[in-house]
């Protein structure tokens, strides 16, 4: 009786640990309580044998941090990209022209974000929106490059996902573009490391598990870029791939590199079907 | 001046008399706690917001005292009762001088 007695005190606390260790995964998230943003969706079919559902990072985070982001006041995102607003209608380059001369509002890039990594058939190579912001600062405008993951380019890219949130990702795997995919793909699934960890090793065999402290999430970027609460900044996918790559103590490769922009178009086509989400706010 | 400071306040339009109303306020700003080192091993100087304070028609709602312990664009939310019309006043005092401000009006139906 006593064994017994111990034996469902010993369940119960489990239990209790597993509820506070996740966050309510049944929350919906509504952004200024217009925008429906969908968390939870069916597996892209190129994923079908490796899950049946995707998730959104934001289901993994804590209440608090979930709430963050359903206010556009409480998500300090926001803030960089107002900066980018600026930015956008401000001229610059030997042609005198801004973002806003060839494109008019920002609004009017809506659904752009969410198909990109993308192919562009005249630089025969695939472009994340970095890249194509860059090739329209450098051909279009006259202006110098961007560093790669640097704040001005992040928050160019917050802006300018800002006003897809909402938008399904759609990102095309097939086509030209299928072979910088399937780079991206033998990347994901190949380990590194002294740890001999690979993406797939935390983010498709463990998610929703703890790794120490940390709830594991199916590292869908779909949220990019996206506001930690760790450094107080936006953070771009390449940087987020960085860090991840170096905790399995492993040299990685650079932001911008050919590796990262395969990956990233990899990751992101595994987010298909959920929504565009940045400027996000993760720990 | 630092570099990059904006404030922002969300106010509700309207309220009626005598209600509880929430205000939100984020200024962006760096908040260097003077604790820090630069890659020489020289003390960065503190430079952070140190004051806050926000007035409805002249009257204190609250006021603020911040230390370096606070954190990059600090955010604050709080209450204030609205017994009739007017203007809330936000303004945030930074260490070398400047003062920054911003002010909302509220009607009461």
């Amino acid at each position: 009786m006593k064994t017994y007695g111990i034996a469902a005190l010993m369940a119960a606390s489990t239990l209790i640990g597993a509820t506070s260790a996740t966050a309510d995964e049944s929350a919906e998230l509504i952004i200024n309580g217009e925008i429906e943003i969908v968390t939870r969706t069916a597996a892209p079919a190129h994923l079908s044998d490796a899950m049946d559902e995707v998730i959104s990072g934001w289901v993994f985070r804590s209440d608090q941090t979930q709430a963050m982001q359903q206010d556009d006041f409480d998500n300090p995102g926001l803030i960089w990209v107002e900066a980018a607003e600026e930015a956008w209608a401000t001229p610059e380059g030997t042609n005198g022209k801004s973002c806003a001369d060839c494109h008019g509002d920002a609004e009017s890039m809506a659904g752009v974000k969410a198909t990109y990594p993308k192919w562009n058939a005249e630089a025969e190579k695939v472009n994340t929106l970095q890249m194509q912001m860059n090739d329209c600062r450098v051909n279009r405008m006259g202006a110098e490059a961007w560093g790669y993951d640097k704040a001005p380019a992040i928050n160019m890219e917050a802006l300018l996902s800002s006003v897809s949130r909402g938008m399904p990702v759609n990102v095309a795997i097939d086509g030209p573009g299928q072979a910088t995919w399937e780079m991206g793909k033998e990347l994901y699934y190949t380990r590194t490391g002294q740890l001999d960890l690979s993406c797939a090793s935390c983010h498709e065999e463990n998610y929703g598990n703890m790794i120490r402290a940390d709830h594991l999430s199916q590292g869908q970027i779909n949220g990019f870029p996206t506001y930690r609460l760790k450094n107080t900044k936006l953070n771009g996918v390449h940087s987020r791939f960085k860090g991840c790559i170096r905790d399995t103590r492993a040299h990685t490769y650079n932001p911008g590199s050919d590796e990262f922009v395969a990956l990233e178009m990899y990751v992101a086509s595994r987010g298909n079907g959920l929504s565009v989400e940045g400027p996000s706010v993760r720990n | 001046m630092a570099k990059g400071v904006k404030p922002r306040v969300k106010v509700p339009k309207s309220a009626s008399a005598g209600d509880i109303v929430t205000l939100k306020t984020l200024i962006s700003h760096k908040m260097e706690s003077g604790q820090r080192k630069d890659s020489d091993g020289n003390v960065i100087p503190r430079s952070i917001i140190n004051r806050f304070t926000c007035e409805f028609n002249g009257a204190l709602v609250v006021d603020v005292t911040m230390e370096s312990a606070i954190s990059t664009n600090p955010y604050f939310e709080f209450d204030a009762k609205v017994d009739a019309a007017g203007d809330f006043k936000f303004t945030w005092y930074d260490d070398d001088g400047a003062v920054y401000d911003t002010t909302k009006s509220i009607m009461v139906a």
